[in-house]
């Protein structure tokens, strides 16, 4: 069996990360970056790596808690503000989704967390324009796989530096990098209702899941061999489907092919295209 | 004592966009010209860029005098030797991936990519022709060889080369970076590195690599060009993701040493090679 090692170089992946979001807003004409900032380590490490590219001044941290966000998060993107000197806004988005729950009043949590993720991304998508800046992803390798993210909600950005990195190669990039402790630290959460973490909804830690999905995906071992290797068949399963269930998200939504030239089958550009 | 002195231009480029790629050649070459450079060598596709896909029939040169692109180039020969990539189209309307040697404002050698990858992140197969020889040539500076790429990653090219006559095997590449884990390069850098090394080595040659920088969507190009002597040493190396210009003395001379004492060239049994290869293409012949 391989070992499973996902320590990385942190300065190659600075170098590599940073390069890559300087050099392709460039192309696109841009030389600024929106990002949301929730307290969580994932758009903590993508502030990190813009701020390094962009100078902290061409950066946009915007932080936009509900109600119902702990005083935490706010805190914890506070920090990397402050910490990084990038510029910063706080739009709350109670007073946006509120209307929309009042009308449906028999929505769950799950749609409710699909909405307030959507309106930050129009917050955000609003704010690339006033800032003149691109929107910098902040989803990572593990959660796109596992599809635990809203699409057109968080998983809507630009450029996105860290979605080659599992969970455990952010926290490993973020604490070199020094991101706070008391953010590398913490249990990831999407910060619906207190007391909410992602390793509970998923049902296994990142770590567990970031060394079976490197084996699946990194080194092409079959369920199987995974199993073989000491990993649950039921937590292999459980994962590949999940991966297999959530693809959608990841790519574009198929158009149905009628003409003899269609975008996406045979029209065929790069995004840099005469960049 | 024969000398070369040799830069490897290790630059990024401009995706599609040819009158900039040219600007910028005719840049490096002058400063290369300016530090008494014989021969410069740009990378892979260094005339359009890489990630071409269904741009490749729109960004087509062609290495003679008539071509605007290639006319400057091959004015500014004149002083200096040239290697540049380029999407070269046949009479026959094939487009391949290229790599042409320029000499007082002659075309010398121009080669077609012989090894298109098409599996896993490379998709060239789909929008190029496959190039059909392999041959040395001889310029100003000795008999030279020039792959691209996947080329020198099938050990056959670089052996005919040898067998062929080259002292100097020139390689040219995008090579994208992977492999990002606890080494301080990329194991993409480490892979082109050993084998590049290893040719230089087995072939009692200089072999120089020059991979470009800079990005295209979300691949990044790490540079770090190579010139290894004949003894396997490493002589020069250009910086990791950066564009640089790398400008080493080859003394050449050292062709002859490494030879007197490893004379594998001379023992090589190219009778036997041939007889095997034919039992064995007569034998398994449908698996190739």
């Amino acid at each position: 069996m391989n070992t499973i090692d996902l320590n990385l170089n942190p300065e190659l992946a600075t170098k590599v990360l940073a390069g890559f979001i300087r050099k392709e807003l460039g192309r696109a004409d841009f030389s600024k970056a929106v990002l949301g900032l929730s307290g969580g380590i994932d758009s903590a490490l993508s502030c990190f790596l813009a701020a390094e590219a962009l100078g902290p001044e061409n950066v946009l941290a915007v932080r936009m808690p509900y109600k119902s966000s702990s005083q935490g998060s706010l805190d914890h993107a506070q920090l990397v503000i402050e910490q990084l000197g990038v510029q910063s806004l706080t739009v709350e988005i109670t007073e946006m989704v509120e209307p929309l729950f009042e009308k449906m009043p028999d929505m769950d949590n799950m749609r409710k967390g699909n909405v307030m993720a959507r309106q930050r991304m129009i917050i955000l998508y609003d704010q690339s324009e006033a800032f003149n800046g691109l929107v910098v992803g902040t989803g990572n390798k593990t959660e796109i796989l596992l599809g635990y993210s809203t699409l057109y909600g968080d998983a809507a950005c630009a450029i996105n530096p860290i979605g080659d990195l599992y969970k455990t190669q952010v926290r490993q990039l973020s604490h070199a990098l020094g991101v706070p402790d008391e953010i590398v630290n913490k249990a990831p959460s999407a910060d619906l209702w207190a007391g909410q973490t992602d390793e509970d909804e998923l049902g296994y830690t990142y770590e567990e899941a970031d060394n079976l999905l490197y084996l699946i995906v990194d080194q092409r071992y079959t369920p199987q061999e995974c199993v073989e290797a000491g990993f649950g068949e039921d937590f292999v399963q459980g994962v590949v489907r999940r991966m297999m269930r959530n693809h959608f998200k990841r790519v574009m939504p198929p158009i149905a092919k009628v003409s003899n030239r269609t975008i996406g089958y045979d029209f065929l550009y790069p995004r840099d295209w005469g960049t | 004592m024969k000398k070369l002195t040799l830069a490897l231009a290790q630059i990024e480029t401009k995706l599609g966009v040819l009158e900039a790629n040219l600007e910028k050649h005719l840049d490096y070459i002058n400063q290369a010209r300016d530090k008494n450079a014989n021969l410069i060598v740009f990378p892979e596709l260094s005339l359009t860029g890489y990630l071409l896909q269904d741009m490749v029939p729109s960004v087509v040169t062609r290495p003679t005098q008539d071509d605007p692109h290639f006319k400057q180039l091959l004015e500014a020969s004149e002083d200096i030797d040239i290697v540049v990539g380029f999407v070269n189209e046949d009479d026959r309307h094939r487009f391949f991936n290229s790599a042409a040697y320029l000499s007082k404002g002659k075309v010398l050698h121009v080669h077609n990519k012989v090894y298109l990858p098409t599996y896993g992140l490379f998709d060239e197969g789909r929008f190029f022709a496959w190039g059909d020889q392999i041959r040395a040539f001889d310029t100003p500076h000795g008999r030279i060889g020039l792959l691209v790429c996947e080329d020198f990653w099938h050990a056959s090219p670089p052996y005919l080369l040898w067998l062929d006559g080259a002292e100097l095997l020139l390689f040219i590449s995008v090579s994208p970076g992977r492999g990002l884990n606890s080494h301080e390069e990329l194991e993409s850098a480490r892979w082109v590195e050993h084998i590049t090394q290893a040719y230089a080595s087995l072939y009692t040659s200089f072999v120089a690599n020059c991979n470009r920088v800079g990005y295209e969507d979300g691949f990044n190009f790490w540079g770090g060009a190579t010139i290894h002597d004949p003894n396997g040493e490493l002589l020069a190396q250009g910086p990791y993701h950066e564009e640089a210009l790398t400008i080493t003395e080859l003394d050449l001379n050292q062709l002859h040493r490494t030879r007197a004492r490893l004379p594998l060239l001379r023992d090589e049994r190219t009778g036997l090679v041939t007889r095997e290869m034919n039992r064995i293409l007569a034998e398994r012949g449908r698996a190739f």
